[in-house]
């Protein structure tokens, strides 16, 4: 008996261990949603319990960032900058691939250090070259400059993928006739759908999240992401922001858990795919 | 995958100039290049260049609106008098050091509790991978309501508990505290990467390695040393590698919550630069700056070529 029973007593301890670390990685997004529920009256309100809602829930801090500021407009940036930029990126990250990956072909390395260039590295010089091209305080220049490290990484996670489609499936296509386009595009992308979802997947998280960029090189409210709008323009010497500020961080999260709940094993081996391969 | 012959087309008395491109196109000294192009140009125009202008500005004055002057290495050398320079220099080492070191330990943890079984493994995973996916400048937003300086909740509980002494720390009006603060959300943000990239290493291990060693005698703390530290080394050193580079160029966590304040105390390069080049518009120091981040990366991405790959190969 008792050693039938130690396997559960090892399972609940483990689980019981883990609580810390499940509680520090989510309390932030709780009490995010909470303030963002909370009536203004209990939430400045210092005597008031912190970790629920006694008062009862609101949507008005929701009312507020939608009808009365412009998030509307950054979302919509958000979202026409991340699409263009993802889609891209992952073309020209998957031809690039497939010749680093089939074609015996110099400079592989190159790409792999790509995805080790920071953004932080270069913002001042790209808000020059920006500037340039005739898109200061411009969306478009986002979509312009974020492939710069899209790019690097949809190659060398697709690097990755191509290498795993054997050769002799390929070659088989071309003995019948087919081109190396056509084995490309009927056999090989096929074949690789998962690696090409994990690396749109990432891209767009990516470019959602992107912020030194898009605050350097936009500043007009019409232009700027959400990401920018709801740290730069919501925050205006007025103290009564706290609840709009958590709506607007909550709803600009919302395209990404959406993503997230149903993608998220694609998630996980596109994080895993660099250190072990 | 079984490939019927005739979904393939075979060209019919192809047109000239489409057979002719077709052709060239199916040479593979040819596709090759035509690949990668786009790449390499979209690397060329917007990494390399930018990255010589950037190279340019440091050793100019430039100054926005303003022809600039070459100045040779005197931005670099200028900077070392400059207190605000000097402190973000130790403060760069002190958070990449401390997060770092953090984020391996408890990733390790998380990993060997990962790798158990579990009733709820999807939520677990799903879980523990949020903070790393939500873009960071808005989850920095709610750590910045999390410490604020009349409502922090962290307050509140380390009070309730017993933690604290009523008021309890002004997080990010107090040097060391803001830089507890900046550490602790960079920690939150970059464990799940850790975790998850960790707990792939371990699934990798070979089970008969430890059953050969329970076999043999060996506890489960020998076991950890012997066996899965020395077969995790690879994944760790890749992680680490990685993580170092992103944690000493940070940016969102710095600026959203303390703006590198108080007196400079959490400034890291890429806030300082930000401030420097755009700000007050002095692009030549502010790239000079930010090129002190560039010998990390050099180092870093030598240490990945000569040492990763090797064991990885």
């Amino acid at each position: 008996m008792a050693v039938a029973k130690r396997p559960r007593l090892r399972k609940l301890t483990m689980h019981l261990l883990l609580v810390p670390f499940l509680v520090f990685a989510l309390f932030p997004f709780y009490h995010m949603a909470l303030t963002s529920l909370k009536q203004d009256r209990e939430l400045y309100d210092r005597h008031a319990v912190p970790l629920i809602i006694r008062q009862g829930p609101t949507l008005e801090h929701y009312g507020k960032l939608l009808w009365d500021t412009e998030f509307l407009t950054w979302t919509k940036n958000s979202l026409i900058v991340t699409v263009l930029a993802t889609s891209v990126s992952v073309v020209i990250g998957t031809v690039a691939a497939y010749a680093l990956a089939r074609l015996r072909f110099f400079g592989v390395d190159t790409f792999g250090t790509g995805i080790l260039v920071p953004t932080s590295l270069l913002f001042l010089p790209l808000a020059q070259v920006v500037n340039w091209l005739g898109l200061g305080d411009s969306k478009w220049a986002l979509v312009v400059t974020y492939p710069t490290f899209l790019v690097p990484f949809c190659t060398w996670l697709l690097m990755g993928y191509f290498r795993t489609v054997p050769k002799e499936v390929e070659e088989c296509a071309m003995v019948d006739g087919a081109t190396r386009i056509q084995a490309l595009l009927r056999i090989v992308l096929p074949i690789a759908i998962p690696g090409l979802v994990c690396a749109a997947l990432f891209a767009f998280t990516l470019s959602w999240s992107e912020f030194i960029y898009a605050l350097t090189f936009t500043s007009s409210s019409d232009q700027i992401t959400a990401s920018v709008g709801v740290t730069s323009e919501l925050i205006r010497g007025d103290i009564y922001f706290w609840g709009s500020l958590m709506a607007g961080a909550v709803l600009g999260s919302v395209p990404i858990v959406i993503l997230y709940v149903f993608f998220l094993d694609y998630y996980v081996s596109g994080l895993t795919a660099g250190a072990i391969k | 995958m079984a490939v019927r012959a005739d979904d393939i087309p075979v060209p019919r008395g192809r047109p000239r100039l489409a057979g002719r491109v077709r052709e060239w196109l199916d040479q593979e000294s040819i596709l090759g290049p035509v690949f990668v192009t786009p790449a390499l140009l979209l690397l060329v125009l917007l990494v390399a260049y930018p990255f010589l202008m950037a190279l340019y500005f440091a050793m100019s004055n430039a100054f926005i609106g303003r022809p600039s002057e070459f100045i040779g290495i005197r931005n670099f050398v200028r900077l070392w008098d400059s207190d605000a320079f000097r402190q973000t220099f130790q403060n760069a080492f002190v958070f990449t050091g401390i997060a770092v070191a953090f984020k391996l330990v408890f990733g390790i943890c998380l990993a060997l509790l990962l790798n158990e079984q579990l009733w709820f493994k999807r939520f677990i995973r799903g879980a523990v991978l949020l903070p790393w996916v939500i873009p960071t400048a808005l989850s920095t937003l709610g750590w910045w309501w999390m410490f604020n300086s009349l409502y922090s909740v962290v307050n509140w509980t380390g009070i309730a508990v017993g933690f604290m002494d009523p008021p309890g720390p002004n997080w990010l009006g107090q040097k060391y505290y803001a830089m507890t603060a900046v550490v602790t959300v960079n920690v939150w943000r970059g464990l799940p990467f850790f975790a998850i990239t960790i707990l792939a290493g371990l699934v990798a291990i070979p089970r008969e390695l430890y059953e050969a060693a329970e076999a043999d005698g060996a506890g489960p703390v020998a076991r950890f040393w012997l066996i899965t530290l020395p077969l995790l080394k690879p994944v760790l050193a890749i992680v680490v590698l990685f993580s170092t580079i992103f944690t000493f160029s940070d940016f969102n966590i710095v600026y959203v919550l303390t703006r590198g304040g108080p007196i400079n105390s959490t400034h890291l390069f890429a806030t300082l630069s930000r401030v420097v080049g755009i700000d007050t518009g002095r692009i030549g120091e502010g790239a000079a700056i930010s090129l002190y981040l560039f010998p990390l990366l050099v180092f870093v991405v030598w240490a990945q070529l000569r040492f990763v790959r090797k064991q990885a190969y």
